[in-house]
């Protein structure tokens, strides 16, 4: 029963982070759009002017994410003419459902020991979580494929030809990545992964797959923001030819589930970075017991403290790529769409097989096969 | 996995391939269609094929019917206003499903129901034991196979693409920089 309750809670509590990261970022973006184009944004919405009446400098950040979803769900919830009511309204759940889910193997940090029970902070330990993500990851175009179509809008639905084309592309770059990785681990469990990066190498340098993983971590990233459809990867929406792509005739909540989709995969992948490459909720020279730094230096810490610390570097590392994701939004242009499929089959495709071909000599070079 | 669980699984998978058949827009023939593979994909990680499992949700859910909706949307398919089709054709298909339902019927009264219950070994499903046969017991016949796909991909291709203007068989029309 304890069991039970403790499994729900890692769920709800993992959810709940992920979608609140998810949510903050829309408020990030902003900002950081205005902080890269060196004007002041994101401070405008001030509900019934009580920041400027209390005297508070700035409230855009409470004011984004309060105003936001207020106007979003209760706006008129508008579906086309001639638009296939059931598809219309299941294609955002269905989108934003896969990404959700991806959540669930994500190990957000060390296990801790409460009263005798240990618990493994990941919400479902699955040994094959490398093909689980994989798996959702290629449920997930349904949503965006059939959102469009249901439209019964011209614009919508080519931006739903161009969303999925680019999806199941860059998804075999991001599969040939993931598949490096895995090689390189020995394992598809993303917790070991995370115990397989602690340590060291030389005394000092941490064991992180970026080290070893230099390639596939371009790959994946670079994969990864085509997968979430991000500048300079939005042909699926492009404003400029297709209104707004595959939710144009979207409005009210089932237009924010799409936006929620959106941020939650620039989540999603940053969270897969760090897990594979970035030791997870690994802190250099951190150990159960505490700080063994390379200078022989050692301080002791209670093993809670040092699984919190775990949890915090963590999420710390996620924002961070967040943040890279919104930095080379709001820097690059959008590529043109025959650039989008070069990139994808010519260079990233052979580079990832590439890829995999070295990691396997170096392994057998190396005597790690079994 | 619970007989009960089981059971809920079975009827939905039932349910779902009806819908393939039944429905008359071919959009949601598939979606039903990917419904009843990603519940076939469920029923083998639950009776212990885990690798397996993943991997048709992988190939067949999240891959091979992408293909088919943009072969649907390519083709311009369109709701079927009315059963196409013969009389004589829908009743020796009649026919022909109900002997098939028929032998399934006697071959399941004969099957043994105690093969169902056997233990299966620790490791049974999982990618390594996956890996073993396919790496050590049949590598000749999967490298074949992969080999006969690689060239199917390529023969596709090479019968597909059109000729650049450049080669013979071009109809001289100049294409743009993007060409």
């Amino acid at each position: 029963m304890i069991e039970l309750l403790i499994g729900a809670l890692k769920a709800i509590i993992i959810l709940l982070l992920a979608l609140n990261l998810a949510a903050i970022l829309l408020w990030f973006e902003r900002k950081g759009s205005a902080l890269i184009q060196d004007r002041i944004g994101a401070n405008r919405a001030a509900i019934t002017g009580l920041g400027k009446k209390l005297g508070l400098p700035n409230l855009g950040f409470v004011n984004t994410l309060v105003a936001d979803p207020i106007k979003l769900f209760t706006k008129e919830d508008f579906v086309p003419e001639g638009a296939d009511r059931f598809l219309h309204s299941l294609a955002p759940f269905l989108a934003l459902f896969p990404v959700l889910i991806t959540f669930a193997v994500v190990p957000f940090g060390d296990q801790i020991t409460i009263a005798g029970h240990t618990i493994v902070l990941q919400a479902a330990s699955l040994d094959v979580a490398a093909l689980y993500i994989l798996a959702t990851i290629g449920i997930g175009v349904y949503g965006v494929a059939l959102g469009g179509w249901a439209s019964n809008n011209r614009w919508a639905l080519l931006g739903s030809v161009r969303a999925t084309a680019q999806m199941i592309s860059y998804e075999i770059a991001m599969g040939l990545a993931i598949i490096a990785v895995v090689m390189t681990y020995g394992t598809l469990d993303l917790q070991a992964m995370c115990h397989a990066q602690g340590g060291v190498w030389f005394g000092w340098l941490p064991r992180w797959g970026i080290f070893v993983q230099p390639v596939a971590f371009l790959l994946l990233m670079t994969a990864g923001m085509a997968e979430s459809k991000r500048v300079p990867f939005d042909l699926p929406e492009g404003e400029s030819e297709l209104i707004a792509g595959y939710f144009t005739e979207y409005s009210g909540g089932k237009q924010a589930c799409f936006m929620l989709t959106d941020f939650a995969e620039i989540v999603l992948v940053s969270v897969l970075v760090t897990t594979f490459f970035f030791g997870g909720w690994q802190i250099p020279w951190l150990y159960r017991d505490g700080f063994h730094l390379p200078g022989g230096a050692m301080l002791a810490m209670p093993n809670l403290l040092v699984a919190i610390l775990g949890v915090i570097a963590f999420w710390v590392k996620v924002v961070i790529f967040c943040w890279f994701q919104i930095l080379i939004r709001w820097t690059l242009p959008r590529f043109r769409y025959d650039q989008l499929m070069r990139l994808g089959w010519k260079g990233l495709v052979p580079l990832g097989l590439l890829n995999i071909v070295a990691t396997a000599f170096v392994i057998v070079l190396a005597g790690g096969a079994h | 996995m619970p007989l009960a669980l089981f059971i809920f699984l079975a009827a939905l998978a039932i349910i779902s391939s009806l819908g393939v058949v039944i429905q008359r827009n071919p959009v949601h023939s598939l979606l039903a269609l990917v419904m009843t593979l990603l519940v076939i994909a469920v029923l083998f990680i639950g009776l212990g094929a885990v690798t397996v499992g993943f991997l048709q949700a992988i190939v067949y859910a999240g891959a091979i019917m992408v293909l088919f909706l943009f072969v649907i949307w390519l083709l311009n398919l369109q709701v079927e206003e009315r059963p196409v089709g013969h009389l004589a054709l829908k009743f020796f298909g009649a026919i022909a499903a109900a002997a098939l339902v028929a032998e399934l019927f006697l071959f399941f009264a004969h099957a043994h129901p105690t093969l169902a219950a056997k233990q299966l070994a620790p490791g049974y499903g999982s990618l390594a034991s996956l890996a073993s046969v396919l790496f050590k017991d049949y590598l000749v016949a999967f490298e074949a196979t992969s080999v006969l796909l690689l060239v199917a991909v390529v023969g596709a291709v090479a019968i597909a693409r059109r000729p650049g203007p450049s080669e013979p068989g071009a109809s001289g029309v100049k294409t743009g920089a993007a060409s």
